[in-house]
């Protein structure tokens, strides 16, 4: 008997959800333009629901960070929002869900996103398990040190086993770098997060901080009286949007989706109003890579 | 969980740099905590106040903010722990002579805070000794150090080893937040990265680093179930 109420009790809590969600279509997809997508896509799902889950990160500057507004802003976000918009979903109905590196596959193979756009480097280890759409942006490797300190110039620089470097555990960077460091236990520090890092680098523990150029210049943006850039780019870390492994339809709306806002100018609004303005240099357009 | 096998040398690796924190930090937390609990039990009233305080300090604060006053406070106080590169240790524990302090200040939060614990768990280990020993001795006219040391302690460490013993396998598992603290290649930080930067689905890599963590625990709650045993015959 029990077993039944409790299902009678599911059926109608499963009813009242979907009678709420009928409610929402019906007065909160105003602003959502008509627009009409192959039957069973994922977008038209998505188009359809009126609403869309984004994974982002929320601590990245000029990325996505989440502020005092309560909503993540920055690069990212931007280029979350112009995709939604084409798949007619208005900004006010995208879920922003938190995305940090480590389970950024996993928020997608479990179906918690619809999409994730977050600083997530486009790597062939990370296309066993999900497809990306993009690049949109094409980052790299750069070093950040004390302003004071003219004795680092470049990854080769930690070759004789005497400089300490530090970096996010389980990022590309990370792996980057352990490559070119003598003996990583005694030169590699790697912390959970970039601001332990950049207190690690101020109190003089670690000599430099390494990361997409981006990032870094996040911070020095910050705080120009301690920090500096230490030579150009070594690696290309080119952006991707993660989507489900087999999706190639929505890849391929996604790519094309891109391809406009390089064209007609939102992509580089997109740039300027956010990460822009810690004075990083956009370059042209990159090429889609539709694989 | 084709990861087990493949990357078997990370999770050995880990499992070393785990099993040599844990081994430094026993040593230090069993040391520190004696000192403290002799401050605690001690006749002096300054000193039973600071071993109280101590206590009270370093129970009530979570373990994370020790990590962080270590790993952050004391650089900003100008110390990179290098008392701790003792030498002769610090060739058979590698870490603890680099330049790199983090080892250092996962192993002074780890050791400060579990002697708090350790403390406790041989105040009531004295505690249960029957007040009458302790009188007896006085009144033979032996010292306080006398007191303990031919004594009270003897018989305390009876009750005191189970959970003595307890306190050091809840330390072992919180030694997995020193990967989170700057400490490269623990259990810990080699699951993070597996998953993070390999790409390794989660679940396989933390029965991983979990059966990492029973290999030192599960022992020692054995050996605490047989000396429980042993200690029930005596009596």
């Amino acid at each position: 008997m029990r077993i039944k109420r409790v299902a009678a009790l599911a059926a109608v809590a499963a009813l009242s959800i979907g009678m709420a969600a009928c409610g929402d279509n019906g007065d909160g997809g105003g602003a959502g333009e008509a627009k009409s997508f192959a039957a069973g896509s994922t977008m038209e799902k998505l188009n359809k629901a009126q609403k869309i889950r984004v994974g982002t990160k929320f601590d990245q500057p000029g990325f996505g960070q989440k502020g005092l507004s309560g909503k993540p802003e920055g690069f990212d976000v931007e280029i979350a929002k112009i995709i939604a918009k084409d798949l007619g979903i208005p900004e006010s109905k995208i879920e922003w869900v938190e995305a940090p590196s480590k389970v950024r596959e996993d928020v997608i193979e479990q179906d918690k996103v619809d999409m994730v756009v977050a600083t997530y480097t486009i790597n062939d280890k990370r296309k066993e398990r999900i497809a990306f759409a993009g690049p949109y942006y094409e980052a790299g490797q750069n070093i950040m040190v004390r302003k004071d300190d003219s004795s680092i110039t470049g990854p080769d620089s930690f070759a004789d086993g005497t400089k300490k470097v530090c970096s996010v555990t389980g990022s590309t960077p990370a792996e980057e770098i352990k490559k070119h460091v003598k003996d990583v236990a005694s030169q590699v520090v790697l912390f959970d997060t970039y601001d332990k890092c950049r207190d690690a680098l101020k109190g003089k523990q670690v000599d430099a901080v390494t990361t997409d150029n981006v990032i870094l210049l996040g911070y020095i943006a910050k705080d120009e009286a301690s920090f500096k850039m230490a030579g150009d780019n070594f690696t290309k870390e080119p952006y991707g949007i993660g989507v489900k492994k087999d999706d190639t339809a929505f890849r391929n709306f996604i790519n094309d989706t891109l391809e406009k806002s390089f064209s007609d100018g939102s992509w580089k609004k997109a740039w300027d109003d956010t990460a822009g303005k810690f004075g990083a240099t956009l370059g042209a357009a990159p090429t889609v890579n539709r694989y | 969980m084709s990861v087990l096998i493949d990357k078997f040398d990370v999770f050995a690796g880990g499992f070393l740099v785990t099993l040599q924190i844990c081994v430094l930090a026993a040593i230090g937390a069993l040391v520190l905590g004696a000192v403290v609990a002799v401050l605690r039990i001690s006749p002096v009233p300054p000193l039973r106040a600071v071993g109280t305080a101590y206590v009270t300090i370093f129970r009530n604060v979570p373990l994370t903010v020790v990590m962080f006053f270590a790993a952050f406070g004391l650089p900003a106080l100008g110390s990179n722990a290098d008392f701790l590169r003792i030498p002769g240790l610090d060739s058979i524990f590698k870490r603890l002579g680099t330049d790199l302090p983090y080892f250092r200040f996962a192993l002074i939060a780890l050791v400060l805070y579990t002697a708090a614990f350790v403390c406790e768990a041989l105040r009531s280990g004295v505690n249960a000794v029957p007040p009458g020993q302790a009188e007896a001795a006085r009144s033979l006219g032996l010292t306080f150090g006398q007191n303990l040391r031919h004594v009270v302690l003897p018989q305390s460490w009876q009750a005191a080893t189970v959970p003595l013993g307890s306190v050091i396998i809840a330390m072992i598992k919180n030694s997995a937040l020193v990967g989170f603290f700057g400490v490269v290649g623990d259990l810990s930080q080699s699951a993070d990265q597996l998953t993070s930067a390999e790409g390794y689905a989660f679940i396989p890599v933390a029965i991983g680093i979990s059966i990492g963590y029973l290999i030192m625990t599960v022992p020692l709650g054995a050996l605490l179930d047989r000396l429980e045993k042993r200690r029930a015959v005596s009596r």
